[in-house]
């Protein structure tokens, strides 16, 4: 039996800041996983991950990350989903650092 | 040192305006990511977790006080500071924007440097012991062989496109500082019976997946016959290597499955006719490029100053006892840098302190410094009259740690906080295990330990061969730690062997907090290491240590 579908976000690097973002229902990309469109149906997050992907002038990479919905919106079900949208453990760099003026559109 | 001449300076200058070219045609779409990909490895950047990375190299890890200035430049123009330096010999800048690469790699450039084969399936920097030119063991200096390799493999035709890639490195030490026996081939510096100098070659050595201890190929090559064999060796794996499985690809799997006779037949064969089409020049080169390696004008001084500091200061005391090894020259010491300070990241240097380690090699240390595998910085010829003055400018730039060879002089690899290969992260484990062995002020008295935490099976901190060997997994979601124990990265390299069952993240530094208790109550006394303890008593009574609720279960 195949296994079932979890709900995903599509995320992806932008191409110039190679910063981690994630595809909108506006076609667009966010730097804010809050803001990502919600997954829950695989034909349709297919179909969205090909359209994602025709951005190359935009995005590298792009792909569907488990994702929940919690109390407290969008979490990433991986650890490593979850570094990607907080930033490393040694500094305070990346996505943890970044001032809330970056929120909304990105590339 | 090697200074570029006019047809280096040309070839860089050209390839990095072709590179600037990509970049432009990647950003306005007439390539593709998949087009670009293979040339911007090639020229060292990669896409990591949350930015692009830069890995530069430094070849046989030397560098002037201008480069490392440069390193500096580039850590806090273009990046967040910083930068990392890796265990082959490279630095690693964790946040260049694609658009500001070009002129990172101009201005690298304008010193000699470069990020060229630094990724990508070819060969890649060639790496030598970091002592090299200055140690008390050594035959001669390798690094004029190291960069003849490094000459004769940049941009080499037939070995740009090959089925894996491939790492090298030489060294001329009687101890092997330069962990030779984990390299796709080796180049150890030796002397026949009848007095020679010439080369013993050893291939099929590599951590990773499959992690195997070099071989032998050739005892005994005359000086004019290594670069051909050299070539032989990487032409012949380059046309029977596996490329089937990515996996399987690597010469140490070649080796294992074609046999060391049968692959030392056909690099033989190889060899003959390779051999025809070296006409001497390289020779020639190499004689040119030893004239660069020129030993420093050593001074012959009085060492007042350092006996004085020695018997009155004990700080400088343990940081001399702990950081220093014996020269070659009379009154010299090598200083070993700790950029490993207890609770920061193994191999992170700021760029205030990259600025600080040239202005002390400009003062002290005849403009040279290195890199080494173990991640540190090392001023090779420092007078010991000038050993007070460096230690107190050392101080200021918070680069006195007193702990090389001990428990908080830990190689880890950067791991799942920057690196999109990683299961796990090394990092975090690395700072807590050095801050937590401060806190119990043990280290000096548990003496020499390496542990070495990689973040993947791929290795890159060199966990296979680790005193103490950390490896982070994913385990079904969750990050979990394996231990390895018995491994070494000297001539009698050893893979470690495996303890157990693995360690989730809050459990792994009790473990090895454990585990090295084990070792104080096992040892026979102070001057048996932990290494000679375990191969004393074997992995039971450490694994007591480890897992003491199996043991209270099975009692």
């Amino acid at each position: 039996m195949p296994r079932a579908f979890t709900p995903k976000v599509i995320t992806a690097n932008a191409l110039i800041e190679g910063d981690v973002i994630y595809f909108t229902k506006d076609d667009t990309w966010t730097r804010d996983l809050a803001c990502a469109e919600y997954l829950t149906d695989e034909a349709h997050a297919q179909v969205r991950l090909l359209e994602a992907a025709q951005q190359v002038d935009l995005v590298v990479g792009a792909y569907l990350a488990d994702t929940s919905e919690g109390e407290n919106g969008l979490e990433p079900t991986h650890f490593r989903e979850e570094f990607r949208r907080t930033g490393p453990s040694n500094y305070f760099h990346g996505k943890q650092a970044d001032s809330k003026q970056q929120d909304g559109q990105a590339a | 040192m090697y200074h570029y001449n006019d047809f280096d300076k040309a070839f860089l200058a050209e390839r990095n305006r072709q590179f600037r070219a990509q970049v432009e045609r990647r950003i306005a779409g007439n390539l593709t990511e998949d087009e670009f990909k293979p040339l911007r490895l090639m020229n060292g950047l990669y896409l990591q977790l949350h930015a692009y990375m830069l890995r530069v190299a430094i070849p046989y890890g030397t560098l002037s006080s201008a480069q490392m200035d440069t390193l500096a430049l580039l850590a806090q123009k273009w990046d967040k500071g910083y930068g990392h330096f890796t265990t082959r010999q490279n630095i690693q800048y964790n946040w260049p924007k694609l658009t500001d690469v070009p002129d990172m790699l101009d201005a690298l450039g304008e010193v000699g440097m470069h990020a060229i084969q630094t990724s990508g399936n070819t060969i890649r920097n060639v790496t030598a012991d970091h002592f090299a030119g200055a140690a008390a063991d050594e035959l001669e200096d390798p690094r004029p062989v190291a960069e003849l390799i490094r000459q004769w493999s940049t941009d080499h035709p037939e070995f740009q496109f090959m089925g894996r890639k491939f790492k090298i490195a030489v060294s001329a030490g009687v101890q092997d500082r330069a962990v030779l026996k984990a390299h796709d081939l080796a180049v150890r510096i030796v002397r026949n019976d009848a007095g020679e100098v010439g080369y013993q070659v050893m291939v099929g050595g590599g951590l990773g997946r499959t992690p195997m201890i070099g071989k032998v190929l050739n005892d005994f090559l005359p000086r004019e016959d290594l670069l051909p064999y050299i070539e032989a060796t990487v032409s012949v794996w380059n046309q029977i290597g596996r490329r089937d499985n990515k996996y399987k690809a690597r010469i140490k799997i070649t080796v294992h499955e074609t046999g060391l006779e049968e692959f030392r037949a056909q690099v033989e064969e190889r060899f003959e006719s390779v051999r025809q089409t070296f006409s001497g020049i390289d020779q020639d080169l190499l004689e040119d490029i030893q004239a660069h390696f020129a030993p420093p004008a050593f001074r012959n001084a009085p060492t007042v100053e350092f006996d004085s500091a020695y018997d009155t200061n004990p700080l400088f005391r343990s940081w001399v006892d702990t950081n220093l090894t014996t020269h070659r020259a009379p009154g010299y010491a090598i200083v070993t840098v700790s950029i490993k300070k207890h609770g920061e990241t193994p191999g992170d240097a700021t760029a205030d302190q990259m600025r600080a380690l040239a202005e002390i090699a400009r003062q002290y240390g005849h403009d040279e410094l290195r890199i080494s595998h173990e991640q540190n910085v090392i001023l090779p010829h420092v007078h010991k009259s000038d050993l007070p003055a460096v230690y107190a400018t050392l101080r200021e730039a918070d680069l006195h740690t007193a702990n090389i060879g001990l428990v908080s002089d830990i190689i880890a690899c950067p791991g799942m906080d920057y690196c999109a290969l990683a299961t796990a992260r090394s990092i975090p484990v690395a700072q807590q295990i050095a801050t937590r062995f401060d806190e119990l002020k043990l280290e000096h008295d548990i003496g020499h330990l390496q542990i070495k935490i990689s973040g993947c099976i791929n290795a890159c901190g060199h966990h296979h061969v680790g005193h103490i060997g950390i490896l982070g997994l994913d385990r079904a979601g969750v990050e979990n730690y394996q231990v390895t124990l018995g491994g070494d990265a000297t001539w009698n390299a050893e893979i470690g062997q495996r303890a157990g069952p693995g360690f989730a993240y809050d459990e792994i530094v009790p473990a090895i907090e454990r585990l090295v208790n084990g070792y104080l109550e096992l040892r026979e006394g102070p001057e048996e290491t932990f290494l000679e303890a375990y191969r004393r008593l074997g992995l039971a009574p450490f694994k007591a240590h480890l897992y003491p609720e199996t043991q209270a279960n099975a009692a």
